[in-house]
């Protein structure tokens, strides 16, 4: 990598009470990188990226994201949060608002550009979803993988640098999956920094620049998909793999 | 089908209808016989206080009534009394409501804030507000507070009700608070909004819907506790029914009117508030 990161996680650790979610675990994300995490259920790979974009506090070590050094209690979180987006394995889009709105309470509220701008920028990134037809309905009107095309709206609709994807398509009945995944694919040609953690390893081979597998807390490998996919080296990765993709 | 060569073959009993209910539970469902109940109940407490009214001998002057409601005299139309009062009640609800909301508010966000201190100012407040009488705290505000504050009678029992019915709103906006899930807040925050902003956008608006139902409970509570004041002889509807009565002596009607214009009130603004939340429910 020769482009400088923008994040740059060093030694990570965190606890939730006596349990040990992330061990001493160092990563870097290059500007413009696409980097997918995966790994089985509780290797911490949803607590790493939260601690991205501090929805979690990691207690030692050091995170760097965007220029911005995360700790508890740093008054850059908001800053933070605006370069950062995330979209969640359950939407949480706001039931209370239109997809517009949801769209463009963001800009409105703490980007506070003209409601004008916000409404032309929410509906360019409905087009660019492929729902433009929609914005007027209420979010439970929505099946889910559109739903979650309007969280991934919403995250650009904020000018995100970097979008945090956690388990995107987990919620999803398996006929939406490629919808939400089409769209994500598309954004990765765009040139988003974007860190994945998913088990649709099809998605990582086509648009990862690295693969990371974590288990228990730790990185076990980091490999170019072709290499991650063909020929892993660590036997957790090996099992793993055999389980996923034999499904 | 089946069963018609079947009949054809032997006389079959008749299939038996949808079976009705017995006559008796069709009966005692039906409105007609709750009204009927109702007003049989009724007819039997006017009956019994009128008999037992005539055997004190009691002399029943409704026709003083209406002139403590309003009266027309040279200068016009007069509100009455009672009118009067009910007009000191409501200013008296509406202000302490007011207060008890806001400062409710702050309790509320105090008990979810991230801060020691105002979690635990929060706590002992509430604990207290809720552990003694309130008539107790009545007396706390108009003859310990009131004199050191320089309140009159009026604002010590604003204040009072305000305070106290401030603990007790505080954990229904607590509680609709809590009850909205945790991705709301983190999808928030992910958008870069700050704790005011959450609630205010995100957080309150859909709690609102189901803190409406519990807090019109409370507001309706208000009304019928804001009678205590009339111990510190604030000129609400209880007090100037109380001085009516020791210049009259028509105890019996003028309590039976002060409870029906209660009653009214609480009423009507169960009323209202059913029907917004009606429309509160299709909105969202």
């Amino acid at each position: 990598m020769t482009k400088t990161p923008v994040i740059s996680a060093r030694n990570l650790d965190k606890f939730y009470g006596e349990f040990h979610a992330l061990k001493n675990l160092s990563i870097d994300v290059a500007e413009g990188e696409r980097v997918v995490i995966c790994g089985p259920s509780g290797s911490g790979k949803s607590t790493l990226i939260r601690c991205f974009n501090a929805l979690e506090y990691h207690q030692s070590g050091q995170l760097i994201v965007d220029g911005i050094e995360v700790y508890e209690g740093s008054n850059e979180i908001i800053r933070l949060r605006q370069n950062v987006g995330m979209v969640f394995q359950q939407f949480n889009l706001f039931p209370h608002l239109t997809v517009l709105e949801n769209l463009m309470i963001g800009p409105l509220k703490v980007r506070r550009v003209s409601k004008a701008d916000a409404e032309a920028t929410a509906r360019r990134y409905l087009d660019r979803v492929h729902i433009p037809d929609q914005a007027d309905k209420y979010p439970r009107q929505l099946s889910g993988g559109q739903q979650q095309r309007v969280a991934i709206a919403r995250s650009l609709c904020m000018e995100s640098k970097i979008i945090l994807f956690d388990e995107p398509t987990s919620a999803l009945d398996p006929e939406m999956i490629n919808e939400v995944l089409d769209v994500m694919v598309e954004l990765a040609e765009d040139g988003m920094t974007m860190v994945c953690v998913t088990h649709e390893m099809g998605f990582a081979r086509k648009i990862a620049d690295r693969m990371v597998f974590m288990d228990d807390g730790e990185i076990v490998e980091v490999a170019d998909p072709e290499t991650f996919f063909t020929a892993p080296r660590s036997e957790r990765c090996r099992d793993f793999l055999e389980k996923v993709l034999h499904h | 089908m089946a069963g018609l060569s079947k009949s054809l073959a032997a006389p079959q009993p008749p299939a038996p209808e949808l079976r009705r209910p017995p006559f008796l539970r069709r009966l005692t469902r039906s409105t007609g016989f709750s009204i009927l109940v109702y007003a049989v109940v009724l007819a039997a407490i006017g009956y019994a206080s009128y008999a037992g009214a005539a055997r004190m001998g009691y002399n029943w002057q409704w026709y003083n009534i209406p002139r403590y409601l309003y009266r027309f005299t040279d200068d016009g139309f007069q509100l009455g009394e009672l009118t009067l009062g009910l007009v000191m009640s409501i200013y008296l609800c509406v202000t302490s409501f007011a207060i008890a909301f806001v400062l409710g508010l702050v309790i509320a966000l105090l008990r979810l804030s991230d801060l020691i201190i105002g979690k635990w100012l929060a706590v002992c407040l509430l604990e207290f507000l809720r552990n003694i009488p309130l008539l107790v705290l009545v007396y706390l505000f108009y003859y310990v507070l009131g004199p050191i504050f320089g309140w009159d009678r009026l604002t010590a029992g604003i204040l009072c009700l305000g305070v106290f019915y401030a603990a007790l709103i505080s954990e229904i906006l607590r509680a609709g608070i809590l009850a909205t899930p945790k991705g709301q807040w983190e999808a928030a925050r992910s958008i870069g909004m700050t704790r005011g902003q959450a609630y205010r956008y995100i957080i309150i608006p859909q709690a609102w819907p189901l803190m409406l139902p519990p807090l019109t409970g409370e507001v309706i509570q208000l009304i019928k506790s804001s009678a205590i004041v009339s111990v510190i002889a604030v000129a609400e509807l209880t007090t100037i029914g109380r001085n009516l009565i020791s210049d009259t002596y028509m105890s019996f009607e003028i309590w039976f009117t002060v409870a029906l214009i209660y009653l009214a009130v609480t009423l009507a603004i169960s009323l209202v508030v059913t029907a917004l939340e009606k429309r509160v429910s299709h909105n969202a």
